[in-house]
């Protein structure tokens, strides 16, 4: 028998993506779209130097958001496993870290701007200070700001999981590699690392894909100035050319999980799980 | 985000105005649509969505309209995909080229327009005054007409068949901050002076930006366009060129693709030149802010929006809508349109619902005698202050291009996102 869940996922899931396969080999005019069987738009997209520079884009932006939120998840997420020690201190500030997400992604985003703008308070602040004397106009609408918006906006995706594995390393091992002699680097690269993997794991593929799958944010974040693989789907379907979308898409999908399918290699997430 | 949906006839203050004209009209005079309650469903470009309108548009027909106001791209695509979400489109005649072949939109009697002889000549034969010049691009008068209730094809002549009904249009040019530029501007080039690095801007929508990139390039003096609104391939990679030369250089602050990006840019002074839509430059000022909305040597990239009836539409709903569309020739809507700085079709009528002051500011272009307010009550001039480029005729017949659909379309719009990827 067919599970509800086989069912739900067939309806909402392996059927719009195989509309969308489906979809990219047909053609477009202006206005109107003509199924057909025909390459086309995949020959575009891989005769284009656009795409090249924009999947490179892509990953440019995925790779450096999942350094600065790694580096800052971990951080925080150590802190609050083995620094804190009540459970309800651990639990308090944890819910701390999700206030943010109490607003929406888009004004959490937005709120940059007037802050990193070329009158705004981290210029002013900066001259007033005496730091630089003329506004620094790198802040804003450039790949600083687009990667300064992922990472404020992702970072809680890395702190859940890899806070979530910590907590249950059993706090013995660590004891029982400090009476080894193991200094506190040596227990932080041998043991709490190795054991945190599939948290970072599972982090890791949260902020690759989102990252890759955004367009708004590079578009607003880089005033309109940078694009990745996102930008240049909403930009084909803004100018009805579905089929040319749909490829761009499934071109996309196929990256994804292709990357998704390398990370995994590293860490075997169900069996450590 | 751009998109957002105004609808109509909800709140408890509208559902009571509804209830005291529907009363009126049983009492006074036979109001057909009152009674049998038709509501038409408008679907268009955010500048002309007003709430104002619906409501008049309640209180004088009857007619509840609900108002979606999408991004131009947006629309098209509505237009295009979705003929039964919409009775009435309210697009540009840009847009009205790409869409009007998918047949979705069916032509007007003109026959049934009771003030078509007064529609400004633009729309008609595409000359405002009998000695104009026609300018180049998707001009209105030439995606205007067709050959019959469901032509496809356009004709150039008045063929008492209109695709669309002129709504509103207006010239449009840069945008500056004279604050913080301090000398005169009075060229298109200006936009990519090097004096301008990192305080430029240019809209991020195909069809109006390569406009823009025209009249600069042109401005500049390195290539003269046959017809800019009909470039060929070598001409559109010639004036990328240009633009992503400048790009990389660092001359653009940021692209903008809405209406409020473009306030933003302007007002917190992160641009001091860019493309710019007339409300755009009312709402900088508004903030009190100075903004000059720059009249230029070359002239202006102009616009225009009209009103299509989707093909569905018949029957007392198409009464109801030829209705509509008479009412908003007659001059209130144009009046308010007007006075929010754009140009109404049926200039007439308009002068019938403004005083004398806001006509001589706003269509003559003569100085103020008092203050002009704008129709939300903001005070936009005080007296003696004088329209930015002049009069009705001093500004729409400086028009040097219209925005465009080109026959290489779509080698332009690849050839843009390799700009905006560059």
């Amino acid at each position: 028998m067919v599970s509800p869940l086989a069912i739900v996922l067939f309806f909402f899931l392996v059927l719009p993506i195989a509309m969308i396969a489906i979809v990219s080999f047909w053609q477009a005019t202006e206005f109107s779209i003509i199924p057909a069987f025909q390459f086309e738009n995949y020959e575009f997209l891989f005769g284009s130097p656009v795409t090249y520079t924009v999947f490179i884009n892509t990953f440019k932006y995925a790779i450096l958001t999942w350094i600065f939120t790694f580096l800052i998840g971990f951080t925080v997420a150590y802190y609050l496993a083995f620094h804190i020690r009540s459970l309800t201190w651990q639990v308090a500030l944890f819910l701390l870290c999700t206030i943010p997400f109490w607003t929406s992604n888009i004004i959490r985003m937005i709120s940059w701007i007037p802050f990193l703008g070329r009158n705004g308070i981290a210029n002013s602040t900066l001259i007033s200070w005496g730091v630089i004397d003329e506004p620094l106009e790198w802040l804003l609408f450039s790949d600083f700001s687009v990667v300064l918006a992922f990472v404020h906006i992702y970072t809680l995706f890395m702190v859940v999981p890899i806070f979530n594995t910590m907590m249950r390393i059993d706090k013995s091992l660590i004891e029982a590699a400090r009476d080894g002699g193991a200094n506190g680097a040596q227990i932080l690269w041998n043991v709490i690392l190795p054991l945190t993997k599939p948290g970072i794991m599972i982090g890791t593929i949260f902020v690759v894909t989102l990252v890759m799958g955004d367009f708004f944010t590079v578009r607003i974040m880089s005033g309109s100035q940078s694009a990745n693989v996102g930008r240049l789907i909403s930009n084909d379907i803004a100018l009805l050319q579905y089929p040319s979308a749909s490829a761009t898409a499934i071109v996309l999908l196929l990256t994804v999980l292709i990357t998704i399918g390398i990370l995994l290699r590293f860490v075997d997430i169900r069996k450590e799980l | 985000m751009t998109l957002y949906t105004k609808r109509h006839g909800l709140s408890r203050r509208t559902m009571l105005k509804t209830g005291v004209a529907a009363a009126a009209g049983t009492l006074a005079a036979p109001m057909v649509w009152a009674q049998s309650n038709i509501t038409l469903r408008q679907a268009g470009t955010g500048v002309s969505a007003f709430n104002e309108i619906a409501a008049k548009a309640q209180e004088d027909l009857g007619i509840t309209l609900e108002m979606t106001a999408l991004d131009s791209d947006s629309v098209t695509q509505r237009v295009a995909t979705q003929p039964d979400s919409f009775d009435i489109a309210d697009i540009e005649y840009w847009i009205c080229k790409k869409v009007w072949p998918t047949g979705n939109l069916q032509a007007m009697d003109t026959s049934k327009i009771a003030n078509y002889d007064k529609i400004a000549g633009t729309f008609r034969s595409g000359k405002l005054t009998p000695t104009s010049e026609i300018a180049q691009g998707t001009a209105p008068h030439t995606v205007g007409f067709t050959t019959g209730v469901d032509g496809k094809e356009f004709v150039q002549e008045e063929s008492g068949w209109m695709t669309l009904i002129p709504t509103i249009y207006n010239a449009d040019t840069l945008g500056i901050r004279p604050d913080l530029i301090g000398r005169p501007i009075s060229n298109w080039s200006e936009l990519l002076n090097p004096e301008f690095k990192g305080k430029a801007s240019i809209l991020d929508i195909s069809s109006i930006g390569i406009m823009d990139m025209a009249m600069v390039v042109e401005s500049m003096g390195e290539y003269t366009y046959p017809d800019k609104g009909n470039m060929t391939r070598e001409e559109i990679d010639l004036t990328m060129a240009i633009f992503t030369e400048a790009k990389k250089n660092g001359q653009f602050r940021a692209f903008w693709k809405s209406f409020d990006e473009s306030v933003n840019l302007m007002a917190s002074g992160e641009v001091v030149i860019q493309s710019m839509w007339s409300p755009a430059i009312t709402a900088v000022r508004g903030q009190g802010i100075p903004c000059v909305y720059q009249p230029l040597e070359e002239g202006y990239r102009s616009w225009g929006g009209g009103m299509g009836l989707a093909a569905s539409l018949e029957g007392a709903k198409l009464d109801a809508a030829y209705e509509y569309i008479n009412w908003y020739l007659s001059g209130w809507v144009g009046g308010f349109l007007m006075r929010q700085g754009y140009y109404s079709a049926v200039p007439e009528t308009s002068k019938l619902f403004m005083s004398d002051d806001e006509w001589g500011f706003w269509y003559e272009g003569k100085e103020s005698m008092g203050e002009i307010v704008s129709p939300s009550g903001q005070t936009l001039e005080g007296a003696g202050a004088v329209r930015d480029g002049g009069s009705f005729i001093d500004r729409m017949g400086a028009v040097a291009c219209w925005n465009s659909v080109m026959d290489e379309n779509q080698y332009m719009v690849r050839k843009w996102n390799e700009f905006i990827a560059a």
